[in-house]
């Protein structure tokens, strides 16, 4: 690749030349503004927000899409250039609500960032906001179409990421909106509710559904016993919102934290993430033994169960019939919790928190529901828990560091991976290699199947039988290889699959921003984690042992059947093309 | 109308436009042949020579054109022509398409040879589904007569022509909108780099020229490149087919030779203004177009002269408006045509538009605030300068030099040089 010389605001750069003004200028300590370009996307270039001036053109160029030549010259901060850039923020700002106070991205918002730094405080423009109704009616985001600054982030990992299709644009000029096709609620579409389109919005126009009000209701509530579970990927990614470096591992902290909030006890996910890898593991080694369908496929990823039993609902039978580590959870937290406890499972209010937005979806599907009462009564993401202590007034740095509670606070390393991609795979083969050979494994850490690259596989060998693996993570990637089963070319006995990318340490319901580069400081987080436990294997957590022994009998038993286990449904959603065309109206 | 004259159009009612043997009887793909026999080179020089710029409105010059799209490595290219004639008060394509489909298939062919593709691609205008029929036919029988497809006339060069058509959009008429629209999505422009004449169509390279520079070059390669010349003026030869219409006695599709006034064209060709009205204002060039006043009706009809005048050709058309319209409201059509037309993508094409709309309104009514002027021109030259694509960055034409010219039908008045803003 050559290197090409060009001169910013009169300061000498030398870069490749493929790079656009915008990398340039980082590169020199000059941040262009800019909305709608996405490290981790391609260059879209319609919000103009980045137009500098080039030597010789007599129009402003849009810096995130025009690339580098030999001897250009570029002006980033003329009057023309600040002129122009300022007067296209004021025409987002009056096509957008300025609520800004009463907005979950108040202070993290990457226009209201912009508008500091142009010091924009009056614009002769009239503002009246023309948008769509409100999108709130599914239990995991919210969409306002008031704020949407038609950047078109969200419908790029929408289609191009997730290959889920739903967001799109519809019409055009004053009319374009960003909205599913006739401008359905998500619920009506095939929205796997994962959020990552919550996840790349720059302002408060996608965001996940608020539940902290309901959370603090059963906490002020004194005849609940509230309890809660926290996922493996929070913790490397909560101190992200409390500006620690990205990646911190602040366990402890959080632990603590969440003592200070008033919950009763306060549990580890990774427990019941051990107790997924015995009931997983069992099933799998059973369906190899008796020629049960496979590839198995894992099923803890609710985005990714959304995805098959809408657009694969053909497939269903490849998927391992264990519930979630959150539904397990919620499961023993109304039963074997209830029962040792001596409390009324009515009276037990299970809160998660997790990094996911579709884990709010899955808590409230009509199946998960243990002795008459709801599995699960909240879910949180990391971005809400940290609003929780934020608004609590606690000093999360300074916390001293607080233990999980009994009977689940125990987690293996095994345990502590399923927030990242592979982990869930890696943890599996521990278990599965040492209860099918006896014997213990030659090294423990499976590093083919870990990483961000999007579809990994393996082979392990285990006694005489030759196992293929695969893991993916993305919906996109996902599709290939569910693909490959349908032309009955797949040559896995056990896929991996998360919807998000990098895995749960990536989640929609994530600190923002969440690029590649933070889940990266993320995922090195969450196996330095697995690294330093000195339990790794999850058939070795003393406290799963005692479980199956007090309580639930042996994995695939008959009580692991009826509280861990579950099974699936075609979405079977049938557009009603005509009734849709109507409710939107000709515009 | 002795002031027309015809080149471009001389196939016009001479033939029977459904049949190729009509054709051949005046001496139809005579330009073929000889482009046959010819080098891409040697056709590219002809090109040069010609000085023909493009017709959709942007007035590259088309040898250069061919001349790097020929330099395009890639034994797979393709060749569009843009007959997506959006811009309104334009319609010489139609004229072409109606009365000399086989002139443009010719000119297709030619340019195919020249550039090195295999494919072209006509992108009708939606409106224009009456002339698919037509078309269709003419590429038919010219397939059966070996002037397209595999081989042709044993030339070893083989060309196809495809079709299409799009939802009817204005910004289809955008070079890489019409391409996007052709692959089946939406009409919205795309980035550049990478520029279409390197990743166009299905990502092949891609030459774009319009209806009118193709059935230029089957002219001019048929009557040779000096018959041309002796058209216009040294400084721009050649002729033009203008759309002339609005307030105009005759209204129509002529071809003029470059060089005559606008005088010349509104009054002796269109007869001009009807029942003694006065002329108030031209718009050059379609709705994306500038205004002239009055003041400029003498200024010869060429590139140089018109820019002279900070005016433009643009894709033909003269829009002539007379003193039973507001300067305001004429402004308010076009604004609500480009209201209409924004795709939407970008913010200052989608938003520019959406507030100097509650602007032109105020002045319609008689009721702007004071800085509404000052406010309309500041967005207007964002829009000019930021826009993603040329759709946005023409929509305020109009309204900016309907400024400069007519201050005072905005309540601006001159004083001793610096303008003011009256107060309301």
């Amino acid at each position: 690749m050559k290197n090409v010389k060009i001169k910013i605001d009169n300061i000498e750069v030398i870069v490749p030349e493929n790079t656009t003004i915008l990398e340039a200028a980082k590169k020199v300590n000059i941040n262009i503004p800019h909305l709608c370009y996405h490290p981790d996307q391609q260059v879209k270039a319609n919000c103009r927000l980045c137009v500098v001036e080039v030597a010789c053109s007599k129009k402003l160029t849009a810096a995130c899409s025009f690339y580098v030549f030999e001897g250009m010259e570029v002006h980033t901060n003329t009057r023309k250039v600040r002129d122009m850039q300022k007067g296209i923020l004021e025409l987002i700002l009056a096509n957008h609500d300025q609520n800004c106070l009463k907005c979950l991205r108040n202070g993290n918002c990457e226009l209201q960032a912009l508008c500091q730094r142009f010091n924009i405080s009056k614009t002769n423009l009239e503002e009246a906001v023309d948008a769509l109704p409100l999108d709130n009616t599914n239990p995991s985001l919210v969409r306002d179409s008031a704020k949407c600054v038609k950047c078109n982030r969200c419908v790029e990992v929408c289609q191009k990421v997730q290959e889920v299709h739903v967001l799109t644009h519809s019409h055009r000029s004053v009319h374009y909106n960003i909205a599913p096709a006739y401008e359905a609620p998500l619920e009506e579409t095939f929205c796997v509710f994962c959020g990552q389109c919550s996840a790349v919005c720059p302002v408060g126009a996608i965001v996940e559904k608020d539940d902290t009000a309901k959370v603090w209701d059963a906490i002020y509530d004194p005849g609940m016993h509230v309890i809660v579970q926290v996922a493996p990927a929070v913790r490397v990614a909560l101190g992200d919102a409390f500006n620690l470096p990205n990646g911190t591992i602040v366990t402890g902290k959080m632990v603590a934290a969440l003592r200070r909030l008033g919950f009763d006890r306060i549990f580890d996910t990774n427990f019941t993430a051990d107790l997924t890898i015995m009931e997983e593991g069992t099933e799998l080694i059973r369906r190899v033994m008796n020629g049960g369908t496979l590839p198995m496929i894992t099923s803890c990823s609710p985005g990714w169960i959304n995805f098959i039993e809408g657009r694969y609902d053909h497939l269903l039978d490849h998927l391992s019939t264990c519930k979630s580590p959150q539904q397990m959870f919620g499961a023993l937290s109304k039963s074997y919790y209830a029962e040792k406890m001596g409390l009324d499972p009515k009276k037990i209010f299970t809160v998660s928190v997790m990094p996911c937005t579709a884990k709010k979806y899955e808590a409230q599907r009509p199946e998960m529901v243990t002795n008459g009462v709801r599995e699960v009564d909240a879910v949180l993401t990391t971005r809400e828990l940290a609003r929780m202590i934020q608004s609590a007034g606690i000093d999360f740095v300074g916390l001293e560091e607080d233990q999980f509670d009994n009977p689940f606070g125990i987690g293996t390393g095994a345990g502590a991976i399923f927030g990242a991609t592979g982990g869930v795979m890696e943890a599996a083969l521990r278990t599965v290699y040492e209860i099918m050979t006896g014997k213990g494994l030659p090294s423990l850490d499976f590093t083919e199947v870990r990483g961000l690259q999007g579809i990994k596989e393996a082979a392990v060998k285990i006694n005489d039988l030759e196992i293929k693996i695969a893991v993916a993570h993305g919906l996109g990637n996902a599709k290939v290889l569910l693909k490959q089963i349908e032309r009955g070319e797949s040559p896995y006995t056990f896929i991996e699959v998360m919807a998000c990318p990098g895995g749960c340490i990536g989640g929609g319901g994530q600190p923002i921003p969440s690029t590649m580069q933070v889940k990266g400081q993320r995922l090195a987080s969450i196996y330095r984690i697995d690294q330093d436990l000195p339990l790794r294997k999850s058939h070795k957590n003393p406290d799963v042992a005692k479980l199956y022994e007090e309580y639930l009998g042996e994995p695939l038993g008959h009580k692991s059947h009826e509280l861990l286990h579950t099974h699936y449904r075609s979405r079977g959603m049938k557009y009603n093309f005509s009734e849709l065309m109507k409710s939107a109206g000709g515009k | 109308m002795s002031k027309t004259v015809s080149f471009i159009t001389e196939n016009f009612d001479k033939y029977d436009p459904s049949s190729i043997e009509s054709y051949l009887s005046i001496g139809g793909f005579t330009a073929v042949k000889k482009a046959l026999s010819m080098s891409s080179a040697e056709i590219i020089e002809i090109a040069k020579k010609s000085s023909v710029k493009g017709r959709g409105g942007a007035a590259y010059d088309t040898g250069r054109k061919w001349a790097q799209a020929a330099a395009v490595p890639g034994n797979d290219k393709v060749v569009i022509c843009n007959a997506d004639e959006g811009e309104p008060c334009t319609f010489k394509d139609r004229n072409i398409l109606s009365k000399d489909p086989f002139r443009l298939l010719e000119g297709m062919i030619i340019a195919g040879y020249t550039v090195g593709a295999k494919n072209g691609y006509i992108y009708l205008r939606e409106e224009y589904r009456h002339l698919r029929p037509l078309i269709k036919n003419a590429i038919q029988q010219s397939l059966e007569k070996n002037f397209l497809g595999e081989n042709i006339l044993g030339s070893g060069f083989t060309f196809h022509i495809h079709l299409y058509s799009g939802a009817g959009a204005y910004v289809c008429g955008e070079g890489s909108t019409l391409i996007e629209s052709i692959e089946g999505r939406s009409g919205r422009p795309r980035i550049k780099p990478p520029f279409i004449k390197e990743r166009g169509l299905f990502q092949l390279p891609t030459l774009v020229n319009n209806v009118e520079t193709l059935a230029i070059a089957t002219a001019v390669i048929q009557n040779g490149v000096e018959e041309y010349l002796k058209y216009g003026t040294p400084e721009c030869p050649g002729t033009k087919i203008i759309s002339l219409a609005g307030n105009v006695k005759c209204p129509g599709a002529y071809e003029i030779p470059f060089g005559l006034t606008l005088r010349e064209i509104i009054y002796d060709i269109g007869g001009g203004t009807p029942d003694g009205h006065e002329l108030k204002l031209f718009q050059l060039g379609g709705a994306s177009g500038k205004i002239g006043s009055p003041a400029l009706i003498d200024t010869p009809y060429t590139y140089e002269d018109l820019r002279k005048v900070n005016l433009g050709i643009g894709s033909g058309g003269i829009l002539v408006v007379d003193d039973r319209t507001r300067v305001i409201d004429f402004i308010k059509s076009i604004q609500d045509f480009f209201i209409h037309e924004s795709c939407g993508k970008c913010t200052p094409c989608r938003e520019g538009n959406r507030q100097i709309a509650k602007i032109v309104d105020r002045f319609v009514q008689g009721t702007p605030k004071p800085d509404d002027l000052e406010t309309a021109v500041r967005f207007a030259n964002i829009m000019k300068n930021c826009a993603f694509c040329g759709l946005g960055e023409t929509a305020q034409s109009a309204l900016l030099s309907a400024i400069d010219h007519f201050p005072e039908e905005f309540g601006k008045t001159n004083v001793g040089g610096n303008t003011e803003v009256a107060a309301k």
